[in-house]
Parts: C-alpha cells; structure tokens; sequence
C-alpha cells in the first residue's frame, strides 16, 4: 500500500520537532521562535481572562503572560517526545500555553480568597428548589439531594463537590489549596456524582442519564 | 442558580466521559476536527461529556479553539 502523500502540516510539524532537536543556533532559533509563540497565546488567554483581575495592572498581566509563556515553554520541550503529530504543532503547542496561562489567572484571582463553606451552598441549593416554580416534587429532589451530599459521599468527595459543583470554586485553585491535582479531583467529583445519581434514582428520582463504563 | 443549571452541576453529564488528563492530551486533535467541520465527538469519544462535567476544561477547550480559528481567519 502506498503511504500517504505528507500534507503542509505534516512538514511543518516535522520541521518544528526536528530543528527543536538539531542543537546549537538552529536548535536555539527554533527555542526562541517557539517562545514567541507561546508568549502570544498566553496573552491572549490573559486578556480573554482580564475582567476575572480587575484589581491588577496591565504590567502585571504581562508578567503572568511572560511566566505563562516561560513554563509552557519547558513542558513542550519535555513533552516533545509525545507529539504524535495528529494535529499541527503549533495547535498542540498552544494548548500548554493557555493551560499555564489560565491556571495562573485562577489561582491569582483567588489569591487571598477564602474557599466558601457548605453553608454557602446549602443556600444556593434551597433557592434553586424553591424558586422551581415546579411545587413539592423539586422541593423533595433538592432535600433528598442535600441528604446524600451530606451523608452518602466520602469527606473528600462532598469536600469536591460542595467547592467546584456548588460554589462554583476554580478546580485548579481548589488543588493548589489541597496539594491535589486538577485531574485527581475531577475524579472525586466524577465519582460523587455517579454515587449521587445512582442514589436518587434508587429513591425514585428521574434524573436520566446513567453511566456504564468510562 | 436556576435549577436544572444546579443539577446539571451537581449531577454531572451522566454519561462516559474522558478524564481530565486524557482531555488535554486529545485537545488539539478534537478543536482541528471541529474547526474542520468533522465528526469531531464521533472521532474523540467521551469528550463531549466530559467538557459538560468539567468547567476548567472547556474554558481550555473555547481559548484554544478560538484561538486558532482566529489565526486561520
């Protein structure tokens, strides 16, 4: 079977990953060229980001930008080996970049912000039941809800769900405050929901859905 | 919060889903797809679901979409 004929892309993803590898000033080029492109990304993520840092300067959003830019940097080149080349390299550099970039804003916005308390989110739970408009059947889903968040979740699953699902705290800023990782927690809010629909359809709430695998 | 945004908050997608890590490795692949006009949820299982379940995710998904549908504007 004959291969098939390498596209533009192809090429250039190539020509990155070889002249990122070639050593001396061609190697440095390509380093610095790929900076800039990870530095125009992660100001593009900070200006997107902008009205979440009201209380910061346009200096200070290029700071961010800049260490953004400095850290993406690094985790592309360690990450080189692991390019497979099914889209261009320049889309799967930029991804590192607005990744640091945006975790960065996150965690600068909550800087000095106390995560909200289950109280918080009781509240939130209450008015959306009351406020339905749809009477006693939303009002016994949202009881029994409360009622398996408090009692039928691990600590550290209701700790998940109540800060990112409820009160609306940034994962990535709750793993820094937990010395967790984003990707660690996802995975007890994944299983805190699948044990609270599993729970409520047991009690013979309809909530659809379901899952069988992952 | 108006009620089914709670539920859908509190309860999740509801159905398989990546995980974050896999999330970010099939990023790039999944946005040139859907910029294409692909199959892009046919051709990347579970990421649709996921990027319902996780706000960090498709907040990382639209920046890096937009982006790049920018540059080729």
């Amino acid at each position: 079977m004959t291969p098939p004929t390498p596209t533009p892309a192809d090429s250039a993803a190539r020509d990155w990953v070889e002249q990122l590898r070639a050593g001396g000033a061609r190697e440095q080029a390509a380093v610095e060229e790929l900076h800039a492109l990870l530095l125009k990304a992660a100001r593009f993520e900070v200006a997107r980001r902008g009205a979440e840092l009201p209380h910061l300067r346009g200096g200070d959003h290029e700071d961010l930008a800049q260490q953004a830019a400095d850290d993406a940097l690094l985790a592309v080149l360690r990450k080189l080996d692991d390019f497979r080349g099914e889209s261009r390299f320049t889309t799967w550099a930029y991804k590192f970049a607005l990744l640091e970039a945006a975790v960065k804003v996150r965690r600068r916005a909550w800087q000095g912000r106390e995560v909200p308390l289950a109280d918080e989110a009781w509240a939130a739970l209450a008015d959306s039941g009351a406020g339905a408009g749809q009477g006693a059947e939303d009002a016994e889903l949202f009881a029994a809800l409360r009622e398996e968040i408090e009692c039928g979740l691990t600590p550290r699953q209701r700790e998940v769900l109540v800060a990112v699902a409820l009160n609306g705290v940034p994962i990535d800023v709750l793993a820094e405050r937990l010395g967790s990782t984003r990707g660690a927690l996802y995975k007890n809010l994944h299983d805190a929901r699948r044990r609270l629909r599993e729970a409520l359809a047991s009690r013979g709430f309809p909530i659809g859905g379901g899952e069988e695998e992952r | 919060m108006k009620r089914d945004d709670v539920l859908g908050r509190v309860l999740g997608p509801g159905a398989p889903e990546l995980s974050c890590e896999q999330c970010f490795e099939e990023l790039d692949r999944y946005v040139e797809l859907e910029l294409a006009g692909e199959a892009a949820d046919e051709r990347v299982p579970g990421m649709r679901a996921h990027l319902e379940g996780c706000p960090a995710c498709a907040e990382d998904f639209r920046s890096l979409r937009d982006l790049v549908a920018a540059e080729r504007d």
